[in-house]
């Protein structure tokens, strides 16, 4: 848990006592977490544990129950909508399903947040265009339309989308899943060399822990609606929680496997993939 | 307090459409403005509709000249059939019909369209990337279809007249210089731009109403069914009851 005596000057993002309900649904039940500039944070957690919520909370597409959520010093709940669409420049979010929009080519997707959010000509509209599709090694697909390509191509479309006008803050909502090894290790790289070259503060949600052990500074796991575990990669490895334990080597039996004590009626934390095998 | 469901459920709608209404009109004068858009959506309403939108009015035309024949006959009247049909048609039936057509093809395709991009969470990395879903979706479709169904009921009214015609004096064996003497004898001005007016006024409630549910959809491939569904009878209800009214205003 950080100590907010140590990070009150220096946090970028600064979530306290952040709860969600949806309906009877308790999904976050207080969530606290501070995020220094230029650190890249991983959260891990079951599917269902609320961990694409607690994204959303932070760039303000949710409103808090109760609690904050201060992205250099502003809190972001209190921002009227017009603020907020001003607030959002210094973002950059990728989607779990890549989120095109499907009545645009690849080519005027990634083009969309560099139009809208930065002045450039055409020559070089075109060439970062053309230098975020390469890198996530998607050449010449530009003129495609997003119901051509695969679930894994969308979703690189729409991390080349995140990226390509490098905001000061990046929001990853899974980039990875469902992708190949190479692939999810270019990604990576991808990720790692924007937060060394531009300090970019990252925030990034994975079931991947061999992803999350290369690309986090920082490993918080989010269980039940709070974060139980937050250490780096190498303590987060070692620490004795057995539900972090069971985390990381995917056992199918564990803590994280038991019937969840009733918290209103809520989500299945216990069921499915999401207790089970980790993909890695 | 709580109230019952349903009436809860009707006061939600109706705040979020106000919301929404003045968050278009205070949205418009920003820039960027995107008239490629706007000429894009006009199109879409304008052009698709206007077959659809014709067909009815040209066969609302030959019925009312049928019906008001056969009426006005009984009174020794028959010469003033053109008189009935112009005027029910411009103040009135055009409008009233090309709305709710136009509400049933491209209301519903607001519906299912933002629906889609809501569900998908398109609209949601629309508000990433900084802009504004209402300034970008809602805006340049609620202007098109204000400004696009009074040019289609302006056609409507030209068609529906000429059904007129046709069926009085091919059918029914109207003088055809009376007849048109008097389709015009007893139309003025004011009667043509109520029309037109209401056009506008059924345009941007059927589009505002189509996107205000495609906006707010959830609950997957079957939420956009249901926001599909709830636009178009949402807004043949919004026509036919401000109908009322702007008639009562109008007049």
């Amino acid at each position: 848990m950080p100590n907010p005596s140590n990070t009150a000057d220096t946090a970028k993002i600064r979530i306290s006592g952040l709860r969600k309900s949806f309906g009877p649904k308790l999904v976050l039940d207080g969530v606290d977490v501070d995020i220094a500039p230029a650190e890249s944070l991983v959260v891990i957690g079951g599917s269902g544990s609320g961990k694409s919520v607690l994204l959303k909370h932070v760039i303000g597409l949710l409103k808090p129950d109760a609690g904050s959520i201060e992205v250099d010093g502003t809190a972001v709940e209190k921002l009227g909508y017009r603020e907020i669409t001003e607030f959002r420049r210094k973002f950059g979010m990728s989607f779990q399903e890549g989120a095109l929009f499907d009545s645009m080519t690849v080519w005027q997707n990634v083009a969309f947040p560099l139009q809208r959010l930065r002045k450039l000509s055409h020559k070089e509209l075109d060439d970062r265009v053309q230098e975020c599709l390469s890198m996530v090694r998607l050449d010449g697909v530009g003129e495609k339309l997003p119901s051509q390509l695969s679930g894994g191509m969308r979703r690189r479309v729409g991390f080349a989308r995140a990226v390509a006008h490098e905001p000061e803050i990046l929001l990853f909502d899974e980039p990875t899943t469902g992708l190949d090894p190479v692939t999810t290790a270019l990604i990576d790289e991808v990720i790692i060399d924007l937060n060394d070259r531009l300090k970019t503060t990252t925030i990034t949600i994975t079931h991947d822990m061999a992803s999350a052990f290369r690309i986090g500074d920082r490993i918080a796991m989010l269980y039940r609606g709070k974060i139980v575990a937050s250490a780096p990669p190498e303590e987060f490895r070692r620490l004795d929680d057995p539900r972090v334990q069971q985390f990381i080597h995917g056992n199918a039996e564990g803590p994280l496997s038991e019937e969840e004590p009733p918290r209103g009626n809520t989500g299945s934390i216990n069921t499915g993939g999401s207790g089970g095998p980790v993909r890695l | 307090m709580t109230l019952p469901g349903p009436l809860e459920r009707f006061f939600t709608d109706m705040g979020r459409l106000t919301q929404m209404g003045w968050r278009v009109l205070a949205w418009t004068p920003r820039p960027p403005y995107d008239l490629r858009e706007l000429l894009r959506q006009m199109v879409k309403v304008g052009v698709d509709s206007m077959p659809v939108v014709l067909l009815t009015t040209l066969f609302t035309g030959m019925v009312m000249a049928l019906q008001t024949f056969t009426t006005l006959q009984r009174f020794n009247a028959e010469s003033f059939v053109g008189s009935g049909v112009a005027l029910s048609m411009v103040r009135e039936l055009s409008a009233v019909l090309s709305g709710l057509i136009v509400a049933g093809r491209a209301g519903s395709a607001m519906g299912a369209e933002l629906g889609t991009m809501r569900v998908t969470e398109q609209i949601d990395a629309l508000e990433v990337m900084a802009t504004d879903p209402i300034h970008y979706l809602v805006v340049p479709r609620v202007w098109a279809t204000t400004i696009t169904l009074p040019l289609l009921v302006a056609l409507g009214n030209g068609v529906g007249i000429f059904g007129g015609y046709l069926v009085a004096v091919v059918i029914m064996g109207a003088n055809p210089v009376t007849y048109v003497d008097r389709t015009f004898q007893y139309l003025d001005l004011n009667d043509l731009f109520s029309g037109l007016i209401k056009a506008a006024v059924f345009g941007f409630l059927l589009a505002l109403i189509g996107c205000q549910k495609g906006f707010y959809t959830t609950g997957g491939a079957e939420g956009v069914g249901r926001a599909t569904t709830a636009a178009v009878v949402t807004a043949s209800m919004a026509i036919l009851i401000s109908d009322f009214f702007l008639t009562r205003l109008l007049f």
